[in-house]
């Protein structure tokens, strides 16, 4: 099982709603987690998804983007969703 | 399942309340099926059951004789009930129901009435005393307990699990007790309330599951739903639950059902824990021998396995397995006020039948 197989598993909502179909765990994220989310669905990278989000969001460079996106990764593999 | 179905079905547990019989579900279902032509006979004990006012859902309606009455009660009642509605397919969906209706699938089937139950054999090695030795089946795994007919042991029994530990009924109940009083003072209540022995079983944390699935008798699983509870109720209910797509969940109740042989519907209530779904983490806390409340759900996913039931029951062949379900389908219970008619309620409570097509009077 590729580290992107139980994203892309998740059923995931414009609103921010991300369900769980092996677990029936539910999640509410904000606007960035669900960009990053969707992006790293796609199998992007940590430092392409920080990238994806400053730029889509226009963010300062100095904004904590990059902390954010790992304490996400974090969050994912707490849950099992990444290994 | 793309054949017409004709039977008249009678389904017992038309009482939903807040701890609902599955009665209604099964009804449900079978009128779900697009090529269910028959007719359904809802039976229960009360004619306040709130099934039997559910627009749409009967044909007819009967009372039965309370459980203890015993089997010879039962078969009596049976017998007068196809004579009066001509039934071909009996559901029973209440614990307390399965051991009789199993006992008297023979005499059923005399009167023409046909069951998809389990063997009483099944039954047994499947009820709470009993279930430790499941857990000797590989890849089956469940909580130490041990069954208690005296409150002399318990104290040891806190000692050997830690608190909090589980106490249940024989036949219906279980409570989490955080102290020692309290595992005394459920021991006291399930003993009262269901006779003995009580079981105490070792307390597992993490997410619990439940699966609704049919077995057809040889060791095969004809189809089953895998679901996670999503709200209680005070009673520890499922009020809303989604389906999943957990093929652990599913492995294990196919396990279950080829260790026990089973035939019929019965719900395996697993919990996982750490919220994991692997065989290791995975542990049968209860099988009930019958469809759960929420086995609507089965049908509404793609699954149905109600209809798969009766279909067995009148020996119409079925897929095995069954299409898969759709997950992520998810139910909510809601309480609401049926307006009714005394027509109906004055009718069984005087004949103990609601014929077909009953005048109802206004």
């Amino acid at each position: 099982m590729s580290n992107t197989d139980r994203l892309r598993e998740l059923a995931i909502s414009d609103a921010g709603f991300v369900f769980d179909p092996v677990t029936g765990h539910t999640y509410n994220v904000n606007a960035t987690a669900l960009a990053a989310l969707r992006a790293l669905k796609e199998g992007a990278s940590p430092e392409a998804v920080i990238a994806n989000v400053q730029e889509a969001f226009e963010t300062d460079a100095d904004d904590d983007v990059a902390r954010d996106v790992y304490d996400l990764l974090s969050r994912l593999r707490e849950h099992g969703l990444i290994k | 399942m793309n054949t017409t179905l004709s039977a008249t079905v009678a389904v017992t547990g038309m009482n939903a309340t807040d701890n609902p019989a599955p009665g209604v579900a099964v009804a449900r279902a079978l009128r779900h099926d697009p090529h269910f032509t028959g007719r359904i006979i809802g039976m229960g004990y009360d004619p306040l059951d709130p099934g039997f006012y559910a627009a749409g859902l009967l044909d007819g309606g009967a009372i039965l004789p309370v459980p203890s009455a015993g089997r010879d009660a039962l078969h009596h009642r049976i017998r007068e009930l196809v004579e009066q509605f001509g039934i071909t397919v009996l559901v029973p969906t209440l614990d307390s129901e399965i051991r009789a209706v199993a006992s008297l699938e023979s005499e059923l089937r005399a009167l023409g009435v046909n069951t998809f139950v389990p063997t009483v054999e099944a039954i047994e090695r499947s009820s709470k005393p009993q279930l430790p030795k499941l857990g000797d089946v590989p890849g089956i795994r469940v909580p130490e307990s041990v069954s208690v007919m005296t409150a002399d042991s318990l104290p040891a029994l806190v000692r050997m699990f830690e608190l909090p530990l589980v106490v249940k009924g024989v036949y219906y109940g279980a409570a989490v007790a955080h102290t020692e009083s309290d595992v005394t003072a459920w021991f006291h209540h399930f003993a009262a309330t269901w006779g003995l022995p009580v079981v105490v079983q070792r307390h597992l944390s993490g997410d619990e599951y439940n699966v609704c699935a049919v077995g057809d008798g040889t060791g095969a699983m004809v189809g089953a739903v895998a679901m996670r509870k999503l709200a209680l109720t005070d009673k520890g209910k499922g009020w809303s639950g989604v389906t999943v797509r957990s093929p652990a969940l599913l492995q294990l109740a196919e396990r279950v059902i080829r260790a026990l042989r089973w035939r019929g519907p019965l719900e395996v209530e697993v919990i996982a824990e750490r919220g994991e779904l692997n065989e290791t983490s995975l542990h049968v806390i209860e099988i009930n021998p019958r469809f759960p409340a929420w086995c609507y759900l089965s049908a509404a996913s793609g699954q149905n396995l109600p209809s798969a039931v009766v279909r067995l029951a009148v020996g119409e062949p079925v897929p095995i397995p069954l299409p898969a379900y759709e997950p992520g389908r998810m139910f909510v219970r809601i309480s609401l006020d049926q307006v009714a008619d005394m027509g109906t309620f004055g009718q069984l409570s005087a004949t103990g039948l609601l014929p077909f097509a009953t005048p109802l009077q206004p």
